[in-house]
């Protein structure tokens, strides 16, 4: 569990997030979503203390803020949107590093077995090899998955949940890993982790969160259920837009819906 | 050391895992042991006069031999093994103090000669050539031989400081920042070093002189003795910097995210650096480019693994600057070149290299 109460940040005097409250709970993947300058990504940067912030942020029951970076990474694991390299690492030994954060009592053989596995997850098998910088956008995102998978690998440890952090995860990334990815996510959640993620595609907050928070101006303009938070009124405030929730376009013009992918667990292969 | 052989070893027992080049980098860290080795025995024999090291070592090994002269003890024991040794430490120091400075600004184009840090290392040691004998004369006495080298530590810590607040925002260095603010502060140090220059008599100008082209000419035990200790120090502490070095690879962020400490390790890192930059520069003066070419060279071989790199770097460093001693008591022998000429002369046109295979770096 994931306890949020009056967080604020302030950024240089100005007033970035003003007294957000949510909870968000293991075993359920919660969304973050809202137009751009809202503050999703200072919201979730805050919660992993990676930025100054008032107010209480609880993981597990614990004061967030009261744990050493180790005892953290043990818990948690955080995607940032994009991760630059100035070094020529390999595939393999930016995932590697992931193992290094809570993972150290990993027998040898699980330690090289976990990286491999972990690619194979984000559809990167044969990549090991392959040189980071020469990679795209989203391969170079789904690399940094793989990391942060191999640092929380079981969604529970020694009967406490484990969090995933993601900051967008699924922007530079096409359909198919698109699903691949929120559905990897989703199946951590299943396990008994939890999974908080920013996202922009309304769609895939819907059909794949069990929680949406929808920011607006630096607050939590609403929270709970997709059903609850995605509806017309909510959407036009939020998002200045007149959108109409599961309204179909005229017939015959072509549109295409995440929802529609027939079997989502095969995209994965 | 072939820069082509990027092919991987076969493994030995081991299968081999497609990316990981650890293993490789194993190999590598014995090759270049070796190499130390070698090079470490071969500069003990090369130098003006002909005398070779062997029936020393077989009298010190085997305390038979047909004995050895007195001449050629006193050229071995008080000329070239300090030498050698204060050159295999400064070396080392250097190419251990450009790695880690690159991890800690994440750019492979740090460097303590580039971005001040050595001037203001420099301004510290010349402090105390010039202003010993009368303002810093009660610091002499309190540390004796330990005032150069401790003053010089002080200088670049204090420039590294100022440059990673000037460089560093919420987490990101900007690297044009780094080095244009590395620039701003080795002029001002080197202002400061042109008013005390000004200020010297003609015996302390001569020293400067030599001492700022940089030369391993003067070395002495005491010299050891003074400068070794600080830089062993930072030496020992740099591979523990390793793991953290690699998570900060990825960003402070995520660093933290990974659970590295990063503010303590930061603050490690800078003081190692300055550490081994100013107890170097102390002894030796001004010997630029190692800690820019060796890394950016192993890299290339074995790959960013701060694991593997700092100790590589350590051997390679030394190597290299036992190399370029020689060369510099060869070519014109028996007089001696500064050896700060000879590694800028090579250093110099290799960092334009880097640059040029990648210019994209500087608009990280």
């Amino acid at each position: 569990m994931i306890e949020v109460e009056n967080l604020t940040v302030k950024l240089g005097g100005r007033v970035i997030l003003s007294d957000i409250s949510f909870a968000a709970r293991a075993g359920e993947l919660t969304a973050i979503v809202g137009p751009n300058g809202s503050g999703k990504t200072t919201l979730l940067r805050a919660v992993c203390g990676e930025i100054a912030s008032t107010g209480a942020i609880r993981l597990n029951g614990r004061d967030m803020r009261r744990q050493k970076p180790w005892e953290l990474a043990e818990t948690r694991g955080v995607l940032p949107q994009k991760t630059a390299l100035s070094f020529p690492f390999t595939v393999l030994e930016i995932v590697r590093l992931g193992l290094a954060g809570g993972w150290s009592r990993l027998p040898r053989a699980e330690a090289e077995r976990l990286p491999l596995e972990a690619l194979r997850r984000v559809d990167l098998a044969g990549f090991a090899g392959r040189f980071y910088q020469e990679l795209s956008g989203g391969e170079q995102q789904r690399v940094q998955l793989a990391r942060v998978l191999c640092q929380v690998w079981t969604p529970v440890l020694d009967g406490v949940p484990r969090w995933l952090f993601l900051d967008e995860p699924v922007s530079s990334l096409d359909i198919r890993h698109q699903l691949a990815i929120m559905e990897l996510a989703a199946d951590f959640a299943c396990g008994g982790g939890g999974v908080v993620t920013v996202l922009h595609d309304l769609n895939l907050a819907a059909m794949f969160a069990e929680k949406i928070v929808m920011m607006r101006q630096g607050k939590a303009h609403a929270a709970g259920r997709p059903e609850d938070v995605l509806t017309d009124d909510l959407l036009a405030e939020v998002f200045e837009c007149r959108l109409g929730v599961g309204a179909v376009p005229q017939a015959g013009a072509p549109f295409v819906l995440p929802q529609s992918a027939r079997n989502v667990r095969a995209a994965r292969a | 050391m072939s820069l082509d052989s990027f092919a991987a070893p076969a493994s030995f027992g081991r299968r081999h895992i497609e990316g990981d080049r650890s293993l490789w980098a194993r190999v590598a860290l014995v090759a270049l042991l070796a190499a130390f080795v070698l090079t470490f025995f071969f500069s003990l024999t090369a130098g003006a006069s002909d005398v070779s090291p062997l029936p020393l070592l077989r009298e010190l090994f085997f305390s038979g031999g047909e004995g050895v002269s007195a001449r050629d003890r006193l050229i071995i024991g008080e000329i070239r093994l300090p030498r050698a040794i204060l050159g295999s430490l400064v070396g080392a120091s250097l190419a251990v103090s450009g790695a880690v400075m690159q991890g800690l600004f994440r750019n492979p184009l740090a460097d303590p000669g580039l971005v001040g840090v050595s001037a203001g290392a420099g301004l510290g040691a010349i402090s105390v050539i010039v202003l010993g004998t009368t303002v810093l004369g009660p610091f002499l006495a309190l540390f004796g031989i330990f005032t150069l080298p401790l003053a010089a530590f002080f200088g670049g810590l204090v420039s590294t400081f100022i440059l990673y607040r000037v460089a560093t925002r919420r987490g990101q260095t900007s690297i044009a920042t780094m080095l244009l603010a590395g620039i701003a502060l080795g002029a001002l140090a080197g202002a400061l070093s042109g008013i005390l220059v000004f200020l010297a008599d003609d015996a302390q100008l001569r020293d400067l002189t030599f001492w700022g082209l940089g030369s391993l000419a003067g070395a002495t035990w005491t010299k050891i003795a003074a400068a070794g200790p600080i830089i062993l120090l930072a030496l020992l502490a740099a591979p523990f910097l390793a793991r953290a070095l690699n998570a900060l690879s990825l960003g402070e962020a995520t660093a933290h995210h990974l659970g590295i400490p990063v503010q303590r390790m930061k603050l490690i890192a800078i003081v190692s650096v300055a550490g081994a930059t100013g107890a170097s520069v102390a002894v030796s003066g001004g010997i630029g480019f190692v800690g820019i070419v060796v890394p950016h060279l192993l890299r290339l071989v074995i790959g960013p693994d701060n694991r593997y790199l700092i100790p590589a770097s350590a051997l390679l460093g030394a190597v290299m600057l036992l190399l370029a001693d020689a060369v510099s008591r060869t070519i014109v022998a028996p007089a001696e070149f500064p050896i700060g000429i000879v590694t800028a002369a090579v250093g110099a046109p290799f960092f334009l290299w880097i640059l040029l295979r990648r210019r994209g770096v500087l608009d990280l």
